[in-house]
């Protein structure tokens, strides 16, 4: 028998490296009240760890002691993640959000890019010296059970 | 995250097991990159198979190494891709750029070959 799933979370943890894991795993636990496919899972935790990754690499500029904030709706099959930060901001989204464009020469410019791809929906909204939110919504697939949703 | 680290002739041998994420990524490059410079080794083979997730981090550090691999004329192979870490690598373009193996057995030969060839 379907269920219906309409569910909400709030999550906050300081700016630490370490949190990462803890974000993706929350999130995974979380959406896992349907019945989610594995790859599903896995784009939807890689997605989460470069937003998160993001918040406290460029954000918070690597400061351990700030706040991230996560807030996760699950609604029917559609997951809508926000993922916020109180940072730097992003001049630029467009160009932020080109591939394998970063700021730092380190780096990939990846992170948008995948975002990108396991997603259904990237939005983001940011001001300078104010910080950024990154939306994302994924319509999660039915065709563990009947295919009748597009 | 742990590595295991280990040489043959002129080439290192690491194994990942574990998360491969931004946290991981700056220990792995160092330990690598150390390991490199200690062995002198001029071609690397990483074996991913024990990578329980991996993020562009990570990806960061593959494409770091390999462009030093390739700056000292060496060959990389990366293998061991679990189908949870094709889609990313895929999209990065890391698998037309370096060569990809299935097991550690073919990576050597594949190294044999390659540097039958070019000798
Ligand atoms: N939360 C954020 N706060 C400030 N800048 C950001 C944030 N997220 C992304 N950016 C900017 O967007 C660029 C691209 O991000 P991304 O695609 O994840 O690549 P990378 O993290 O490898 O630089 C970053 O280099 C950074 O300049
Ligand atoms: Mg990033």
């Amino acid at each position: 028998m379907d269920k219906i799933v309409n569910n909400k979370i709030k999550l906050e943890f300081l700016s630490k490296g370490e949190n990462v894991a803890l974000a993706r795993i929350t999130v995974a636990a979380f959406v896992s009240q349907l019945e989610i496919t594995l790859s599903e899972l896995e784009e939807i935790k890689v997605a989460v760890s470069e937003a998160v990754s993001n918040a406290i690499l460029h954000g918070y500029q690597n400061k351990p002691d700030e706040i991230v904030t996560i807030k996760g709706i699950l609604k029917g099959y559609t997951l809508v993640l926000e993922i916020i930060d109180q940072g730097v901001g992003i001049l630029d989204i467009e160009k932020a959000m080109e591939p394998a464009y970063s700021t730092d020469p380190e780096r990939t410019g990846l992170g948008f890019v995948f975002m990108q791809s396991f997603m259904d929906e990237v939005k983001v909204e940011s001001q300078v010296n104010h910080g950024t939110k990154v939306v994302l919504v994924k319509k999660i697939s039915t065709d563990l059970k009947n295919t009748a949703v597009s | 995250m742990s590595l295991i680290l280990h040489s043959k002739k002129d080439t290192l041998i690491v194994r990942v097991l574990g998360d491969l994420d931004l946290v991981s990524a700056d220990e792995i490059r160092e330990k690598i990159d150390n390991s490199l410079e200690e062995t002198r080794a001029q071609n690397l083979l990483l074996d991913l198979s024990k990578i329980t997730f991996m993020d562009s981090s990570g990806l960061g550090v593959i494409l770091g190494r390999y462009r030093q691999i390739k700056e000292g004329r060496g060959q990389m192979i990366i293998y061991g891709i679990k189908p949870s870490l094709k889609k990313i690598l895929e999209i990065s373009g890391i698998m037309s750029l370096m060569p990809v193996c299935n097991t550690e057995k073919e990576a050597w030969e594949l190294l044999d070959e390659k540097s039958v060839k070019e000798a």
